[in-house]
């Protein structure tokens, strides 16, 4: 029995996240739902990495769902880079989940708490249904259930403001997922598959063909609004600042980056990257893209007012890296967006979540309100600090490392001027990061503020968890360079 | 499909919101008919009762909460948008240069997966429509996900707008009464929906002759009975309807539904076949694969049935 | 002769190109979801169309037909459809809070109000 349990771990992985959403709908009780939400995510987590373990181990696991070989039924082939995000997704999944107890209960009303969790289980079954998945149809269906259950989650914050920001991404969102349909029908059309595998195969016997360069495009495009690279980003500010605390920590640290997995995997596996990168100039397309968002982010965040709102422009900037390190096309270009992928999702999410204990506290996260909270909130602010250190690079923490792997496949490439970029953009980052240090710490209490504690230890604890963890990678960082690395080589292995 | 593109174009010039969706019902409607043309039966009873039944419903719920008509005085639309869509649709037609040309046979989409399904879900599967195979049981996890997309757009809605705010309640009441007076008097409304109901039922009786030579259109199903449903509530109460099929019980099948899906995949592991693989569910593959199709196809219906509902009746207490 | 047989794909990219532009160009938020509708209507146009075989008939197996149109491409509209649906009503859904909220469903409108407060 337990043996072959492990076989249907690639189904299991999804499909407990599915059916634990109803079952949270039947309770209808918010603790209960809690409950279950919470000890899935941590089932989840376990299951990813026993998948990651197993991939390490064997290689490629395939799964067939409901037995029909591919390309005629679905299947499930998770090699490292699968296997790596289904890491990330739970683990940032499983340690919101504590956190957002409190959270939540402060932001939503009681009633509809346990709709929430409903929602939230989505989401992640979604997201993990997109990075496991090695079918290009299959993939849109989870899109759209992450995406559907994301925009209701966003509209669930406490301002009007929140509708329409959860409106713009729905529409947004959609034409991003229309454009992908779009480019899906178009290579089916030409290859008559839907399977990533094949499609694989053949692809790049058909390169050249016009109508598989438009479905690229419109992959790429469609996509690229999901993961918010500039100029497709303008959803993103307005989503992130107005959705609760815990919604902002868990989809700035997942969703944008699962995108980035499906844009790499549909790029690199699929279409064979280089070829194409050296005939369209689709490398300097992405490579002046990503320098635009990195300093583009950086400079726009420095105006902000609003804590969640600069962080959210950061993500832009953080997010330009990402796309930077997979357009070098190199491993260890590839290597350095996939860490920081990891490591971005570690630090934004834990700084996302002291946000959250702010706006527990003050109700507010303008930088101005702000003014003297280190006295009153000395841990929080500590972690923000810490997490801070990680979006500039300092060394010691995660954020060091995946720029200097960056930075290393830039030289590497002899690109001076995008080395030059990566150190303007963390530049700008110290600046954004002392502005809201200096307001808490060396500017007075407004007067007259009220008293205030520290937040809960349910939402501290998980805050520092996570900003913990961004240092231990920082610190002992072999063992997810090594899966990157072997992520990057599965990835750039069309091109060889 | 020159018609549809008229009625696009009227949509995009149109300032009466009410007549916008009466046209996107008939647009949907069109392309349904189109569809039966290009052999696609099972797509086009499905357009027709949720492009221009669902849909159409809500919008209009949408319309009568909010208001029926745009903004007159406009800027004139932005240039970059024009210049934008413009650039889409050359890239789009520079797409097409390499398309097989319509209707080949030869083409590469024809060539590869798809014959299979055609050859071979007569043996394996034994149901005589392939798109039921297909969607039932080779791709039968995309269905599943389907299922749980309507499932999350229910809960959203009854997230989002599911609790009226106390306070708000005259607004609401002003609304209902605005809604059935304009369900009164709006000729367009009347003379529309009565064109409507009897081609959903037409598709309705053409599929069930046609489409249906095994258990196939759970979802189709669920959508015809919601329609019914909601059918029975505009034109007579929507109190009555709703105390036929209190909330409880809807949100109760909405979750019943997944779970007997999902369920039918988990059983077929524990009998020691992969997830979703019905073959195991019987003695012989055959056997296993009919009753595994028919249950998936009793839970995509009871959850979309449910969804509908449930969806409808939250929009439509937004009037009380 | 080779233009005829793109023709209809050209008549499918002009809707879509039309639903796009309603959607991206109109202040009015339900306009911008009809608009959602019409392009993602299209794209299935596109879909079935693509799926039409010459000479075939709807894939239901019988008897004496060997020709049938591809069945694979009417499946993912079938679940594309639903997904449709699903991004309506919770589009819907959201239009008639914002209503509530800013007492207007005009996107200059809020973004005006957003201004001043």
């Amino acid at each position: 029995m337990t043996a072959s349990l492990f076989s249907h771990l690639p189904a299991l992985q999804v499909v407990l996240a599915l059916l634990a959403a109803p079952v949270c709908l039947v309770l209808r009780r918010h603790g209960a739902a809690w409950l279950i939400a919470t000890g899935m995510t941590w089932v989840l987590l376990a299951i990813a990495l026993t998948l990651l373990g197993r991939v390490l181990e064997t290689g490629t696991i395939i799964y067939s769902l409901g037995g029909w070989p591919a390309p005629w039924g679905i299947e499930y082939r998770i090699d490292l880079a699968n296997a790596f995000m289904l890491v990330i997704v739970t683990l940032i999944g499983s340690v919101v989940m504590p956190y957002a107890r409190a959270s939540i209960k402060a932001e939503i009303e009681e009633p509809r708490i346990y709709l929430f969790y409903c929602m939230y289980l989505l989401n992640l079954a979604g997201l993990l249904g997109i990075a496991i998945t090695g079918d290009v149809f299959n993939l849109f269906v989870f899109l759209e259930i992450s995406s559907l259950s994301s925009y209701v989650m966003i509209s669930l914050g406490r301002d009007r403001k929140a509708l329409i920001a959860a409106y713009r991404y729905l529409i947004m969102g959609t034409i991003g997922a229309t454009f992908y349909i779009i480019g899906v029908g178009m290579m089916y059309q030409v290859t008559g598959t839907l399977n990533m595998a094949d499609l694989a195969t053949l692809v790049p016997d058909l390169y050249g063909n016009r109508t598989i360069m438009v479905a690229l495009a419109f992959l790429l495009v469609g996509l690229s609004l999901k993961l918010a690279l500039v100029p497709l980003h303008l959803w993103l500010p307005d989503a992130y600042t107005h959705a609760p605390s815990a919604v902002s920590a868990f989809l700035a640290s997942t969703g944008t980056k699962v995108a980035v997995y499906a844009f790499a995997r549909i790029l690199f596996t699929i279409f064979g990257g280089s070829g194409i990168f050296d005939d369209f100039g689709l490398q300097e397309i992405l490579v002046s893209l990503a320098i635009a968002a990195m300093i583009g982010g950086s400079a726009v965040a420095l105006y902000q007012s609003n804590v969640k709102r600069l962080l959210a422009y950061s993500s832009i900037a953080q997010i330009g890296y990402m796309i930077l390190g997979l357009s070098m096309a190199s491993v260890i270009g590839m290597t350095a967006g996939l860490v920081h992928l990891f490591n971005h999702a570690l630090m934004k999410g834990g700084l996302f979540m002291v946000m959250g204990c702010v706006f527990l506290r003050l109700g507010s996260v303008q930088i101005e309100s702000m003014e003297g909270l280190a006295k009153r909130m000395p841990l929080t602010m500590a972690a923000f600090v810490a997490g801070g250190f990680g979006l500039i690079g300092i060394p010691l923490t995660a954020g060091f490392i995946s720029k200097w792997y960056l930075i290393q496949g830039a030289l590497e490439k002899g690109w001076w001027p995008v080395v030059v970029a990566i150190l303007v953009s963390s530049l700008l980052a110290v600046i954004y990061v002392w502005r809201v240090v200096e307001a808490a710490y060396f500017k007075p209490p407004p007067k007259g503020a009220a008293e205030i504690t520290e937040a809960p230890a349910s939402m501290l604890v998980p805050t520092w968890v996570m900003i913990g963890l961004s240092y231990y990678f920082g610190i002992n960082a072999t063992l997810p360079l090594d899966i990157a690395t072997g992520a990057a080589e599965t990835l750039l292995g069309g091109v060889q | 499909m020159g018609f549809m593109a008229v009625i696009g174009f009227a949509v995009a010039r149109l300032r009466n919101l009410f007549a916008v969706v009466m046209l996107t019902g008939i647009f949907s409607l069109t392309a349904a008919v189109l569809y039966v043309i290009l052999d696609a039966v099972d797509v086009a009873f499905t357009e027709a009762a949720v492009g221009a039944g669902i849909s159409t419903v809500l919008m209009l719920g949408t319309l009568a909460l909010t208001t029926s008509e745009e903004k007159t005085e406009t800027t004139g639309g932005s240039p970059w948008a024009l210049v934008l869509v413009v650039v889409t649709g050359c890239v789009l037609i520079y797409g097409t240069l390499d398309m097989p040309p319509f209707g080949d046979p030869t083409a590469a989409i024809h060539q590869h997966v798809a014959p299979y399904y055609l050859e071979k879900s007569g043996q394996e599967i034994g149901v005589a429509n392939v798109v039921t195979s297909v969607l039932a049981s080779y791709r039968g996890y995309d269905t599943l996900g389907e299922v749980f997309v309507i499932f999350t757009a229910a809960i959203g809605v009854l997230l989002i707008i599911g609790r009226p705010q106390f306070g708000r309640r005259r607004s609401h009441r002003m609304a209902v009464g605005e809604l059935r007076d304009s369900m009164r008097t709006n000729v367009i409304l009347r003379v529309v929906s009565k064109l409507l109901i009897p081609f959903i039922l037409l598709f309705a009786l053409y599929v069930q002759w046609h489409g249906d030579f095994g258990p196939g259109g759970g979802f189709q199903a669920g959508v015809i009975f919601a329609s019914g449903f909601i059918l029975y509530a505009l034109i007579f109460d929507i109190d009555t309807a709703r105390s036929l099929i209190p909330a409880r019980v809807t949100r109760l099948f909405l979750a019943l539904g997944v779970l007997l899906y999902a369920g039918v995949g988990v059983a077929s592991m524990v009998l020691g076949g992969n997830f979703l693989d019905y073959s195991v569910l019987a003695a012989d593959p055959v056997g296993g694969q009919h009753v595994g199709i028919l249950l998936v196809e009793f839970g995509v219906g009871l959850t979309v049935a449910a969804a509908m509902i449930a969806i409808f009746f939250t929009f439509a207490r937004q009037e009380h | 002769m080779e233009f005829i047989g793109l023709i209809n794909y050209w008549i499918v990219i002009v809707l879509m190109m039309t639903g796009f532009y309603i959607v991206i160009s109109h202040d009015n938020l339900i306009k911008k979801i009809v608009g959602l509708n019409i392009f993602q209507v299209s794209v299935f146009v596109f879909y079935i169309t693509m799926a039409k075989v010459k000479g075939g008939t709807a894939p239901i197996l019988a008897d004496g037909i060997t020709t049938y149109s591809n069945p694979l491409p009417h499946v993912l509209i079938l679940t594309a459809i639903v997904v449709g649906v699903a991004t309506t009503a919770l589009g819907l859904a959201l239009v008639v809070r914002i209503r509530d909220a800013y007492g207007t469903i005009e996107d200059d409108e809020i973004e005006k109000q957003e201004g001043e407060s």
